[in-house]
Parts: structure tokens; sequence; C-alpha cells
């Protein structure tokens, strides 16, 4: 784990300096992941949801009420992945901001703590936000709408590492188009976002069940529902299994990328 | 004088390539020394080991008595680097660049402040502290990058191209700087191709090739033992002058439209040119590096 020796507090200072952009550039930051579900909400869960009922254990949940914890998954989600896809490149590539990095006491495992921190700390904010946009609605409840943003936070952690592993190894920015059709999109559709599981065929199912965001919607419809129960504790450990790896592979690969 | 950076064989080796082939060079504290060569000698690998940034493939690498294998970030806590591509950070001002940098040196938030305003000031930049990086010229940026990489106080400041694509202006300069940082007894490691700052700034230099040390010297040596006093250069000479030079036996050598005769008495050769050949189109000048590079690394593309 000699990787892992190498990371230290001073991570933070890359968190920091990422923090410090986002406050001069915030208003062109903060709008659109908070645009963006109140759309969903309005056309999918007020507008299309009126022919929709819900199986079981739904029956006396509105579509709304349904689909809102999962636009707080999706935006926790893309707020980590957008932030360690393209920011970071750009960042690693074009601003060559880790080579100034580097050549401080930062070593490259910090640099990419510290991103992955603040790619998480990007999912903390959004998530956050839409929460907050579905409580005014009422649609959710107290007090398991207050553990959300911490699910949120640990949701930035998975896919801001599992990002990172695409950004060490993408040969140029545009290369980003594969894993956001191939994993990011299958994911936004097939988590259990917009329909539970349950209605898929079997092997489907199976395969949504491996994705990490299938994990983070249900823990936070468990908890905006006050549905919660033992399945959200399967759900935790396996995003923190899926985090450590991702994790390990993302600074395994960027120290390959960028140390020669 | 102690040796502040020490290499014994030191090698790196990229896939199909030997990119730096087993060097040896002693750095001594607070002087400024260079290292020459065409594109592609090896010069910016060399100094991105000293940075503990690339490993070494082979050899031993000391900075203060420290192995940059092991003790990397204390070296780099040590160290200064202004590199070659300018890498501000375009999100921030002048002054927000260096504040940020220091964070990442662990240095206090006031202690930097501090820092930040003198060394803005030393490199007269105290008036653009809030502007942007992108509506700074070059020639200010490139101040910026020194300035950054003093943040810390560093003993060793290292400087890839530090002058490259500046008008001469924007070069005397940092120059300047540079020399006042050397009185202040910060050992500077250079990167240049071009020789007039070797010649302006460096106490001793190295000239590379392919990866090799070709001379070690202080300018004037090199210039002395390498090509003499001076040089006589004869534009678009007559093949019979050519024949004339050889005839007498001094150095000389035929690159494009010129003859270069390298001698120590250049009035002396002149003399005996236009004596003998009277329409002849005659330069004389002193020996520069350029010369000592040219003669060693030869006058053909590198690329």
């Amino acid at each position: 784990m000699s990787l892992l020796e190498n990371v230290s507090l001073r991570a933070w200072t890359v968190w920091q300096r990422n923090r410090d952009v986002f406050f001069v550039t915030w208003k062109t930051n903060f709008l659109p992941p908070f645009l963006e579900p109140v759309l969903y909400l309005l056309a999918m869960g007020f507008g299309f949801g009126i022919l929709v009922t819900l199986p079981d254990p739904y029956k006396n949940v509105s579509y709304a009420q349904f689909l809102a914890p999962g636009l707080v998954a999706i935006s926790a989600m893309y707020g980590a992945f957008f932030e360690c896809t393209y920011g970071s490149f750009v960042r690693m590539h074009y601003q060559k901001t880790y080579d100034a990095m580097v050549a401080t006491p930062l070593t490259i495992e910090d640099v990419i703590t510290g991103e992955i921190l603040w790619g998480a700390t990007k999912s903390l904010i959004n998530g956050t936000i839409v929460m907050l946009v579905i409580a005014m609605f009422g649609l959710a409840s107290f007090p398991g709408l207050l553990l959300i943003p911490f699910i949120a936070l640990l949701a930035g952690l998975a896919f801001g590492s599992i990002a990172m592993i695409f950004t060490a190894l993408v040969p140029n920015i545009d290369s980003f188009n594969y894993p956001f059709f191939l994993f990011i999109t299958p994911m936004f559709l097939f988590s259990g976002t917009f329909f539970p599981l349950d209605v898929l065929p079997g092997w489907v199912r199976d395969v949504a069940l491996g994705f990490p965001l299938t994990h983070v919607a249900s823990m936070m419809r468990d908890l905006s529902l006050g549905m919660l129960s033992w399945s959200a504790l399967y759900s935790l450990v396996y995003l923190l299994v899926i985090t450590l790896v991702a994790f390990y592979g993302a600074v395994w690969l960027m120290r390959r990328r960028l140390v020669s | 004088m102690n040796d502040v950076i020490v290499a014994q064989k030191l090698t790196k080796r990229f896939e199909d390539l030997v990119a730096v082939n087993a060097i040896s060079f002693a750095i001594k504290e607070g002087e400024c020394f260079g290292f020459l060569g065409p594109n592609g000698a090896g010069k910016t690998t060399a100094i991105r080991m000293i940075q503990c940034v690339s490993p070494l493939t082979s050899g031993i690498l000391q900075v203060q008595g420290m192995d940059v294998t092991k003790e990397q970030r204390r070296i780099k806590s040590l160290i200064g680097v202004a590199p070659q591509e300018d890498n501000l950070d375009p999100d921030f001002s002048v002054l927000k660049n260096l504040i940020v940098y220091a964070r990442y040196f662990g240095i206090d938030k006031d202690v930097a402040k501090k820092r930040a305003d003198e060394l803005l000031a030393f490199m007269q930049l105290t008036e653009k502290e809030d502007t942007p990086i992108d509506k700074i010229s070059g020639g200010m940026k490139r101040r910026l990058v020194i300035a950054r990489a003093l943040i810390n106080d560093p003993k060793i400041l290292i400087l890839d191209e530090p002058t490259t694509g500046l008008d001469p202006q924007a070069r005397h300069v940092i120059w300047d700087k540079l020399r006042e940082l050397k009185k202040r007894n910060v050992t500077v490691v250079v990167t240049t191709h071009y020789m007039e700052e070797a010649q302006q700034l460096c106490d001793r230099l190295v000239i590379m090739e392919r990866g090799k040390i070709l001379v070690e010297g202080t300018p004037r040596q090199l210039i002395l033992d390498k090509v003499g006093n001076g040089v006589v250069e004869v534009l678009n000479p007559d093949p019979q002058v050519e024949i004339f030079v050889r005839s007498i036996g001094w150095t000389q050598e035929r690159a494009g439209d010129r003859l270069y005769i390298y001698t120590n008495e250049n009035q002396e050769a002149r003399r005996q040119l236009l004596d003998r050949f009277p329409q002849a189109n005659i330069i004389i000048r002193d020996a520069t590096l350029e010369d000592v590079f040219l003669k060693l690394t030869g006058r053909g593309l590198k690329e």
C-alpha cells in the first residue's frame, strides 16, 4: 500500500485551491445543477407521473415522490463525475496545474486525493441543493432527509474516484464521450432512479444491482420516504468498497500516467 | 563552498531512449550553474530528476545531502521551480496565484501575504496584483512564475528556459533579477539554449548533447579552450580564400555562406586576408559561447 503512504493532509491544499476557484466562478457554476432537476421534476414527476401507478412497496407513493430522491442521487453522481473528468482533465492537461503542484512538497497522490475530495464536495453541494428543492416541493420527509447530504458526499467519493480512473486513461478530452455514454447514461436510466428495479428482467436487474448509483438512489429513497431497512447497510458497505477500490486504482493509474 | 547538488552516473532511460546517460556533476552553494545543449539533449530531464518529479533509472543524485529517491518532500520544500511552460493558475489574479502556491508549501497565511507582497515588488508586479493572469504580458507571466518559485524562500532555484520567447527588455529585467538573487546566496540552476543568457548568468556550465556532458567549465575558460579569443568571418568567400587560410594553418570552418576562422589574433588575420584579397567581406569579433556550442554540437539541425 505504498501509494497510500504518499497521501497526506496536504491534499487539503488542493481541495482549497479548487474551492477558491469555485468561489471566483460560482455564479456560472451554481444554476445548472439546480435547474436541471427542477425541470425533470416538473416534466417527469408532475407531468408524466400522472400516468404512473407504482407497484409494491410504493403503492401509496406518488411518482413525484418516487422520482425526487432519484434526482438527488443523479445530481450527486454528476457533481463528482463531471468535476473529476472534464474539470480534472483540463487542470491536468491544459492548465498544467498538477505539474505546478507536484513541484511543491505535494505528491501526485496528494493531488489526486485533493481532486477527488473536491469532486465529492461538488456532489455534496449539488445533492444538497436538489434535496432542498424536493423538500420545498414537499417530496421528502424528515428526519431521513437530513442524512441525504451525507450519502451525496459518499456517492461523490465513489464517483469522483471512478471518474479519476477514466481521466487517467483517456488520450484526450473528447474520449470522455465513452464513459459518459457507456457508463453514466445506462446508470442514469437503470439504477432504480426512474422506476423500481423489480420491473426489469432478471439479468438486467442483476447488472443494475452492480451499479453504484443503484445503491445511492436506493439509500436516498429509503431515507426520503422514511422506509429505511437493513438493505441500506448493505448498500452503504457496497459503496464504501467501490470507493476504496476505485480510489486505489485512480491513484495508481494517475501515477503511471503522470510520473515518467 | 559546499556542493548542494551532486550527481554520479545519473541515468534516465525512457522506453527506447537514453535521455540522460551516466552524467556526473556537482553544483556549489551560491553559484549559477547552467545546463546547455540543443533540444533533446537531456537538460530538462536532468533537472526534473533534481526536482524529484522524475524517478532515476540509475545512478546517485543528492540535493543538500538528501537522496532524491527517498526524501522528496523535504527536498521539494527547499527548492523553487520555474518551469519552461507557464503553468500559472488562470482562474486567479496575480497575487492570488502566489498565495495559493504558498499554501501548497504549508506556509502560514500572514507570512505568505508578506512574502507575496515583497516578491511582487521585487519583480515589479505590484501594480498588477489584482489583474487576472490572461490580462498580463508574456514577460510579466515569466516574472510571476519566478516570483512564485521564490515563495518558499528556496535555497535552490531551478529555471527551465527562463527567457524563451521574451523580448530583449523583458529578458534583461529577468537577468538583472537573477543576478540579484545570486547575491543573496541562492543557488541557481538554469537550462537554456541561449548562449548569451548562459554567458550573462552562469558561473559554471555544462554543454550536453544526446544525454552526455560534452564539456564543463566557466564560460570564459570554455571559450578560450575550445575556440580562442577571436573569430574572423568571411562572407561569401572566394575558393582562393579557403585555400589560403588552409595553407596558413588557421583553424577554420565553412558553414552556409561564411568561412569562420578561429584565432587569437583576429586583427592580424584580417590584415593578412585584406592584403591578399582586398575585395573580401570580413567581420572580426570576440569569440562567444555560441561558437563553442556550435563547434561542439555541430551546425546541423538536431530535430
